[in-house]
């Protein structure tokens, strides 16, 4: 027990930073995947069939592809791409992106994809009779959208997008790989220096297993909250 | 871009991707077996059977896999006892622990799948055979199964796909899978998109491989 002690004697407080670190790359990342869905999601519904591609390429090309690939991607490609954009704009010094905002962003757009192909499903499932009634309300596209599709689509896609936080909370796991001291980054450093692996290993997937309890409980509510009415 | 690069990277990847395979099919077969037995302990009566397995699929359903892996690859080898018996001939391979891990992640995956295509047959089935004379035993494994693998294929066939993506996490232990490989690539090339391309083709056409026989699958076992 004294492996955990606060302060300088245990790894306590590093693993409740580093526990906090995590959360706050998964709501991070969700939030980044939530811009992606913003904007694939419109993508895959419109007529369109180029625009159709398009976000048919992304979802699958994500899906397809092991996660752990595209973090080896952002954390070695991530420094060249933005230094070539820099270059266009005439700047040529050279910048460091740091682990969070890789990190964040590689999870953001595997997330992006899940909650995309979830927003599809819930924008498909709404009863084609509340879209003819609102155009019958003489309701604005925008107004429309606001005040009929999306309360609608958020209930019918909350079950799901829980599926989609505990894949972004549990895949956080791996940008450990690019140095972000997250808790799995954390337990490997105090596992080597302890020698102690198999118990902060274990602590590691102790503490994520109270992270989706706890994250399941509150989405839970959300749940009730959003089904209120039906 | 470096065609080069990617044309010679190629039958790199090719080779790693047989690993990837081969740490698929295993960890499959096995975490079918494992998924099984835990339905079937999920749908037993006794409470304490049933709260073991339904401990066992939330447990592994709830930490990454990467936590799992490294339990069993670093973890396990601290224990002094685990190193004097036969068990340490395959957990000092990192390829046995990495299997170890995928199956019984896949298994509880699986387990979940099975316990809800068998909760999903209809009670009159069951009945039906009942009635025909037949022992329940004959019943479970000529009528409940088949039906339920039917009833899983699509669910079965995205775990599938996504323990395909899981086995890339055997490049933390060591091992020189389709991940390990193109990082390998990436990291001495510093050339990260061209790699990235040509592992990540490998992959898609792996999954396009898969959704399909599984969609065959589906057709030849549909009921009508």
């Amino acid at each position: 027990m004294e492996l955990l002690a606060f302060g300088d004697t245990g790894w306590g407080d590093e693993l409740f930073y580093a526990t906090l670190m995590t959360i706050a790359v998964s709501i991070t990342a969700m939030i980044i995947g939530f811009s992606f869905a913003a904007i694939f999601t419109p993508l895959k519904l419109s007529k369109n069939k180029f625009l159709n591609l398009l976000a048919n390429s992304y979802t699958t090309l994500i899906r397809g592809v092991p996660e752990l690939l595209v973090i080896y991607l952002f954390f070695f490609g991530g420094t060249g791409a933005v230094m070539y954009v820099a270059s266009i704009f005439g700047y040529n010094e050279y910048i460091e992106i740091n682990a969070f905002v890789t990190g964040a962003f590689a999870i953001g757009i595997i997330s992006g994809a899940y909650s995309t192909e979830v927003f599809r499903g819930a924008v498909q499932s709404i009863d084609k009779g509340q879209f003819e009634a609102a155009n019958v309300l003489g309701l604005s596209k925008f107004g429309k959208f606001i005040k009929i599709i999306l309360p609608q689509t958020l209930r019918l896609a909350i079950p799901n997008l829980s599926n989609v936080w505990q894949i972004t909370l549990k895949d956080t796991s791996l940008i450990s790989v690019t140095g972000l001291v997250e808790i799995m980054r954390q337990s490997y450093v105090a596992a080597g220096s302890t020698r102690d692996p198999l118990f902060f290993y274990s602590f590691a997937a102790v503490l994520y297993l109270l992270l989706t309890f706890f994250s399941m409980k509150l989405i839970n509510r959300l749940e009730i909250r959003y089904s209120r009415g039906y | 871009m470096d065609f080069e690069l990617m044309i010679n990277s190629f039958p790199k990847l090719l080779n790693a991707a047989v690993i990837t395979l081969k740490l698929l099919t295993v960890s499959l077969v096995v975490g079918l077996f494992v998924g099984l037995l835990f339905a079937i302990l999920r749908l037993n009566k006794n409470i304490f059977i049933n709260k073991f397995a339904y401990g066992y699929s939330y447990v592994f359903r709830g930490t990454p896999l990467l936590v799992q892996i490294f339990i069993i690859y670093f973890g396990l080898g601290q224990i002094e006892y685990l190193r004097t018996t036969f068990l340490w001939v395959i957990l000092k391979e990192p390829y046995w622990c990495a299997i170890i891990a995928f199956a019984l992640n896949t298994g509880a995956y699986t387990s979940e799948i099975l316990r809800s295509a068998f909760q999903t047959i209809k009670p009159g089935v069951i009945e039906a055979g009942q009635s025909l004379g037949i022992s329940n035993k004959i019943i479970f494994y000529k009528i409940q199964i088949p039906i339920a693998i039917r009833q899983s294929l699509p669910a079965y066939g995205n775990e599938i796909i996504l323990m395909m993506k899981g086995t890339s996490l055997a490049s933390t232990v060591t091992l020189m899978d389709l991940t390990g490989v193109a990082k390998y690539i990436i990291s001495t090339t510093f050339k990260p998109i061209e790699v990235f391309i040509v592992a990540g083709g490998i992959y898609l056409f792996m999954t396009f491989i898969i959704h399909n026989v599984i969609k065959f699958l589906e057709k030849k076992y549909s009921f009508n």
